[in-house]
């Protein structure tokens, strides 16, 4: 017979195997640092990479490189059918109803960028209202502050409390007749609260307000679907979970999409072209112009293959064990304040030292082979929400363990002793 | 750990603790802000020029033990000293952080010598260089914020 005690050290040892298995993939782990093993805690910045998105983008460029959508040649048509693969399989890892709402990107600051622009000419003037909530990444911020400043309309923000979470009603009193579209983020980078987004969206429904979700933070730790959270748009970056710089995707619904005017003018987004008159191309393409990262798109690809191919109970598992871990392991540590305590969080500690300054703890940690993002972390209204400068920040993904996460807190130890 | 010690030297360690002349100065004549956006380092540097001479000067402000004793330490060196001394220890100053002041000893610059180990630490470069850039603003009589970035 089992008891409960050995089914939970039954999961350890299959989550520790399923680890080691997962950090096999990823070669820059076995880098040393300092003379240090590498512990990388700086996952919200960026995510290292698989092997098989390595082998991608190499394959891609050793056997298929070529321009897409133009040439009837044998490798143009090759490269194609990989590149829109990718879109096939992102509208499938988003559960989006179709490929046409899947529009390519640079990453999630160009969605975000491309819907303040576009939806912003088609349908924001003067007196209108957008609203974002005080805990937004610069992306999320600074491109409705530039549509705000070209039309008169003025930017609103959801407040958030001590422990990180918006402040729902708040929020609810914000919507209004003369809100246009809302920004918020499903993850957020500086704090790891995980908002309530399906709720947040519904709100905003009442009143028939467009919502754009920016999910950088939260594509590799949670499981998207769009068509669930009914959001009109939907941001990420390819970086963040396990796939290439340069590369995102702007989810869009169809019929908001169409109603929305080009981005960016040039090739492939066009249909004809007569100094006269132009025609512009169908979706997602009218969004996409220019020849695209085709070695990232392809890259992306793997790592959608990657992700899905996870066991995402061991996935949610394993990252729930290490960011309790860590809080618990933090929280005990005496001068240690931890900044950003919401009920839901995935993948992020933040946190403060008395009397030392983030910035000497991200040194002296990387002494110890550790990284960590010290700093405002493209958040400063955040950190000013808070009273701070700065955070030290650990963020994990799932090849992080828990001894990373305990040469963290020895890496702590030795920041104090330095600084006795 | 060497490699840290060099950089967290007593003196530094001890500075950031007890900053001298820490304090706001309603008389001064140039009053200059110093920032570094990338880790929030943000001083205010008070200078009270007299006849060329930097007869008084004090600082404000929070960051990193780094820019915190550097400024500090900023203060001891370039009291009652002209502007153009001023400048000269700015320059030392600045080789040294760089890297630039080879084959010195560290003893002959003094307490500056504290400053020797930053130069293994190109990301701290910038700390130890914020309150001297805003001090060579002031002195230029630029009432700009200044930033490192
Ligand atoms: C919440 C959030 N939004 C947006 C971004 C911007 O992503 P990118 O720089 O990949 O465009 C980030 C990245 O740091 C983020 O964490």
């Amino acid at each position: 017979m089992m008891t409960s005690e050995n089914v939970v050290a039954l999961n350890d040892v299959a989550l520790e195997a399923w680890t080691s298995m997962i950090r096999e993939q990823f070669p820059i782990l076995k880098n040393r640092v300092h003379d240090k093993n590498l512990v990388y805690l700086d996952n919200a910045a960026t995510t290292q990479k698989p092997e098989s998105v390595l082998d991608a983008m190499d394959h891609y460029y050793r056997h298929l490189n070529s321009n897409i959508h133009r040439g009837v040649h044998f490798l143009s048509e090759r490269a194609t059918e990989a590149y829109e693969g990718v879109r096939e399989k992102t509208r499938s890892f988003l559960n989006a109803a179709s490929t046409k709402e899947i529009v390519f990107t640079r990453g999630t600051t160009e969605s975000i960028n491309l819907v303040a622009d576009s939806f912003g000419r088609a349908f924001v003037k003067s007196g209108d209202e957008v609203l974002i909530t005080a805990m937004e990444h610069h992306s999320n911020i600074v491109p409705w502050q530039l549509l705000c400043e070209r039309t008169g309309a003025s930017l609103m923000v959801a407040p958030i409390d001590d422990r990180g979470e918006i402040i729902v009603e708040e929020y609810e009193r914000l919507l209004n007749g003369r809100t246009r579209i809302v920004g918020l983020a499903h993850v957020s980078n500086a704090l790891g609260t995980v908002n309530p987004v399906k709720h947040l969206i519904s709100l905003a429904h009442r009143h028939r307000i467009p919502v754009l979700v920016d999910g950088a933070q939260a594509a590799p730790h949670l499981r998207i679907n769009v068509r669930d959270l009914d959001c009109e748009f939907y941001a990420l970056s390819a970086h963040k979970m396990y796939g290439p710089t340069g590369f995102g995707v702007l989810y869009g619904k169809q019929n908001v999409l169409e109603a929305m005017p080009p981005y960016q003018g040039g090739g492939d987004m066009i249909r004809s072209v007569t100094f006269e008159k132009t025609i512009f191309n169908d979706l997602p393409y009218k969004f996409e112009a220019g020849t695209p990262s085709i070695a990232e798109g392809i890259g992306f690809g793997a790592a959608l293959d990657f992700l899905t191919g996870l066991d995402w109970n061991a996935v949610s598992t394993h990252e729930h064990h290490l960011l309790q871990a860590a809080t618990d392991a933090l929280s005990e540590i005496s001068g240690v304040r931890i900044i950003g305590n919401a009920a839901e969080k995935a993948g992020v500690v933040s946190f403060v030292m008395d009397d030392v300054h983030p910035h000497d703890i991200g040194t002296i940690l990387d002494q110890e082979g550790i990284a960590v993002r010290t700093g405002h972390h493209c958040a400063q209204p955040v950190m000013l929400r808070y009273g701070i400068p700065a955070t030290v920040r650990a963020s994990f993904a799932i090849y992080n363990t828990k001894e990373e996460i305990e040469a963290l807190v020895r890496g702590i130890s030795r920041v104090k002793e330095v600084f006795h | 750990m060497s490699d840290l010690r060099s950089l967290y030297q007593e003196i530094i360690l001890e500075h950031n603790k007890n900053p001298r002349n820490f304090r706001k100065m309603p008389e001064a004549s140039r009053i200059l802000e110093g920032y570094n956006p990338l880790c929030g380092d943000h001083y205010t540097l008070y200078l009270k020029i007299i006849d060329d001479t930097i007869a008084d000067i004090s600082f404000e402000g929070s960051g990193c033990a780094i820019s915190k004793a550097s400024a500090s330490v900023m203060t001891t060196l370039l009291k009652g000293k002209t502007k153009t001394e001023a400048e000269k220890i700015f320059e030392t100053f600045h080789s040294l952080v760089t890297g630039e002041l080879k084959d010195v000893s560290f003893e002959t610059l003094g307490k500056l010598g504290a400053f020797g180990g930053v130069s293994e630490f190109p990301a701290r470069v910038k700390c130890a260089s914020l309150a001297w850039h805003t001090m060579h603003n002031a002195l230029d009589a630029k009432t700009d914020l200044v930033s490192t970035e």
